[in-house]
């Protein structure tokens, strides 16, 4: 700690005297908003390959054992027709990249390296070195994890649950080293995250600017705050999980393996110990980006701060005792399920509060339906789909029908893509002129919200209907049953919906770039915003600010507030003094 | 339409599981127009222009109390409900004196009955109207028993033997697909149930089960045995 203030002090004092050379302003740097930037491009460059699977899989489901456009050249033995497992490989690896190399880079990596240091008016990370390293770390785990390609036997075809021992015993799919490699990366991944979350606990509870309370912390703080907690807590029990199935794989020991005397329940156990905090992870840094769109474009403060505050941290509470629900018909005691139907039940309560005091932050105020305000309504209105189709789930006996179905996979669809990643979008529209200094392009914006949103719901809505009418989850060709052949034209339906949504990334794809380079400059607060990251230079220099760091006199939600002739108030704005002059 | 997309039903304990379905239908998709009905009224009418002086608020106490007490007392009366359910289909397995056994392997049902050597391949034939039990075990990975029309499912998981029941009330030929990733012969693993009148079961048992006395001839009902105590071989 007193190096890195020592370091950073130096560092302040020289500012302008000399420049960091490209390779450690670009490439190894420990400026934690170049940082932020690294774990964007790493997931935006992951989210094209994660939704090119899924293409690829929804083809294969509404056309099954057709050739794939364009796979041809890929998968030359079948001249582009899917074998089922090349299938299951396409569905594992489109989910593990999506949550583990888009998500979480994106909305943790990213976004809590950008927000939590400038939001929180300090000049850079608690700890910048192990922040530089917890991106290379990640972005090495990308790669291993992309090296699995091309190994003999394909990657990882387990799922992304790798439920064991399917996942434990390699004859079991025929995959070898892909699965190890799934472990390897997985394991890496995780002690990145882990490096991440250190940092990020760290930075708020340490280096906050004078004046910022905890609860007049945004609302994006606290979730990045709970999230980096949840993720120190759970990323150790995934990666001593998979190393106990690499274990397994390669030294011959039975953890998971009941020929040796393992548990294969064991595996699910730990899996979704970790997994459901995990989910949770994926959704609150969204949760925490929507309470900080909707009052800047609404004009007004965001409804029960401390209700939001205290929501979040009773679900980070409530998310490590409901894993079970996930193994509601898995073998495990069912009176263990009861439990778990009780606190699932419960954990309803704080994202029911989160919804009603979004709209509340709506009543009342003065909307403007900019880009990243479109994207934070829809995270919200998603998120109420996905949530109220959780109490299905949570309900035992029902699950005990829609365990396995795509009912399941709409649920996670509206939480993951409808919450999180229209999360994502929102955060990166709204903050992107100061992370690069440039506006985007707001008609570009419109061109991607509208399609987006609407095919997002042809896609994915009527997953519901298909997994209600009892088709299974991760199946190869649904007409392989006679009970799912009368809704086939679904399958079709969903799979052209899907097509038209990844045409819909386009204009996303180009107005990121065009706004990079030639988008019109931004000024230093383009937004109105209250809180202190838009104190600071667009984009804000090494260590953020010039000589003094921002003063917070106030909570991060003063719109329209009496005291003040403007429609906002920063936190950084001295109070008017009597006898004093206005400016 | 009638029945939301839902199967048929074909078990006597599918019907509290559709009842709940449709109960949990109802409570969410109420809930989702009247918050999508707000946010759409709140949306028109406050938008930015309309003239309207902004609000000027940090929230409200009792709003805050009455939207976390409501939900909770829903969800805690939806508890209640599915708890008779569960312990019903999951918790308290019947008495019968037939019980089937199910191996599950990749990539097919192994089906063997008591007193016979026989192992059946992806077809289970059963009574209509009787209470069956299924020991449920799997020789590899983890697979999982569903039947839709019977609204059952189960993991089948090595090392464990898992018992479940179902009784049917309608003769038919039921789909049984396996519902748990186990390999890339997952996909078109699935066997079918014949649910048979008293008097065709009888006929196929003569013909299929050879040996004198099967136990799984038609017997009445017994009293209901302690659940640890098997059926008679």
């Amino acid at each position: 700690m007193s190096s890195t203030t020592a370091t950073a002090h130096g560092h302040a004092t020289h500012a302008g005297h000399h420049e960091l050379g490209f390779v450690q302003t670009y490439i190894f740097s420990r400026d934690h908003k170049m940082i932020a930037r690294q774990f964007l491009f790493l997931g935006l460059f992951m989210m094209i390959l994660g939704g090119l699977l899924a293409l690829v899989v929804r083809w294969q489901l509404a056309w099954p054992e057709t050739a794939v456009p364009g796979l041809g050249g890929i998968l030359k033995e079948t001249s582009g027709i899917l074998e089922p497992s090349t299938y299951n490989m396409a569905f594992t690896m489109h989910a593990t990249i999506m949550i583990f190399f888009v998500i979480m880079p994106i909305l943790a990596g990213c976004f809590g390296n950008f927000c939590i240091p400038l939001m929180l008016g300090a000049r850079d990370m608690a700890f910048p070195v192990l922040n530089m390293l917890s991106i290379w770390t990640t972005a090495s785990a990308g790669v291993i994890m992309l090296v699995g390609f091309f190994v003999p036997g394909g990657h990882a075809a387990a799922g992304w649950t790798s439920y064991a021992p399917l996942s434990a015993v390699p004859s079991y799919t025929g995959t070898n080293w892909g699965q190890n490699i799934w472990c390897i990366s997985l394991f890496i991944m995780g002690i990145g995250s882990m490096m991440g979350s250190i940092n990020y606990v760290t930075t708020v509870i340490n280096m906050r600017a004078p004046g910022m309370k905890l609860f007049r912390m945004p609302l994006v703080v606290w979730s990045l705050f709970i999230t980096a907690i949840l993720l120190l807590l759970a990323m150790p029990v995934l990666t001593s999980g998979v190393a106990m199935l690499l274990f397994d794989r390669t030294l011959g020991t039975s953890w998971f393996r009941p020929s040796g005397g393992g548990e294969p329940l064991l595996w699910q156990h730990l899996f979704w110990y970790f997994g459901h905090p995990e989910v949770y992870i994926l959704i609150l840094p969204a949760m925490g980006i929507a309470s900080e769109i909707l009052p800047v474009f609404a004009r007004k403060p965001i409804f029960g701060y401390h209700a939001m505050a205290f929501s979040m941290i009773g679900i980070a509470f409530l998310s490590w005792i409901v894993y079970g629900h996930h193994m509601f018909v898995s073998g495990m005691n069912p009176a263990l399920g009861m439990a778990f139907t009780v606190t699932t039940m419960i954990i309803a309560v704080p994202s029911a509060i989160k919804t009603f005091n979004w709209l509340g932050t709506l009543w009342g105020g003065s909307i403007r339906f900019t880009v990243p305000m479109l994207n934070a309504l829809a995270f919200v209105s998603m998120f109420v789909i996905g949530g109220l189709s959780g109490i299905f789930m949570a309900s035992t006996p029902v699950d005990i029908f829609i365990q396995d179905t795509y009912f399941i996979v709409a649920h996670i669809h509206y939480v993951v893509f409808g919450g999180s990643i229209f999360g994502a979008f929102a955060a990166i529209y709204y903050w992107f002129p100061k992370m690069f200094g440039r506006m985007t392009n707001p008609l570009l914006g419109h061109l991607h919200f509208w399609p987006t949103f609407v095919f997002f719901n042809l896609t994915f809505f009527p997953m519901h209907i298909i997994g209600v009418g009892g088709q299974m989850r991760r199946i190869y060709n649904p007409m392989q049953y006679e009970f799912l052949q009368h809704q086939q034209h679904w399958n079709v339906f969903i799979t052209v919906s899907a097509l038209c949504l990844g045409v819909a990334q386009i204009p996303f794809v180009i107005n990121f770039f065009w706004s990079l380079f030639a988008g019109q400059k931004a000024p230093l607060n383009p937004w109105n915003a209250n809180t202190l990251e838009w104190s600071a230079p667009s984009p804000p220099p090494h260590l953020n600010w010039g000589a003094t760091l921002p003063t917070v006199y106030r909570g991060p939600y003063e719109y329209n507030a009496p005291e003040s002739r403007e429609d906002f108030l920063p936190q950084w704005q001295a109070p008017v003094r009597a006898g004093a002059p206005r400016h | 339409m009638l029945n939301w997309w839902l199967p048929e039903n074909v078990s006597t304990y599918g019907n509290d599981i559709d009842w709940l379905f449709h109960l949990i239908y109802a409570i969410t998709g109420i809930t989702a127009i009247l918050v999508f009905v707000t946010m759409a009224f709140f949306l028109v009418k406050y938008r930015a222009g309309a003239g309207r002086p902004v609000k000027y608020t940090h929230g409200n106490t009792t709003l805050e109390i009455v939207w976390t007490v409501v939900p909770a007392l829903i969800l805690v009366v939806l508890t209640f409900l599915s708890a008779p359910a569960w312990s019903r289909i999951k918790m308290n397995i019947p008495a019968s004196d037939l019980e089937i056994l199910v191996t599950a392997k990749q990539f097919n049902w192994q089906v063997t009955y008591p007193g016979s050597d026989k192992v059946f391949l992806d077809e289970m034939h059963v009574p209509v109207n009787k209470i069956v039990r299924v020991r449920l075990k799997s020789q590899d990975v983890i697979h999982s028993f569903f039947v839709p029309q019977f609204r059952m499912k189960q993991d089948a998981v090595p090392g464990r033997e898992i018992l479940q029941w179902f009784e049917v009330v309608k003769p038919g030929r039921y789909e049984w697909p396996c519902a748990e990733l186990c390999g890339f012969g997952h996909s078109g693993m699935r066997g079918w149930v014949h649910v048979h009148t008293a008097d065709d079961y009888k006929k196929w048992v003569a013909e299929n089960l050879a040996a004198a006395g099967a136990p799984a001839e038609e017997k009445k009902d017994e009293p209901k045995k302690n659940e640890k105590e098997k059926a008679k071989p």
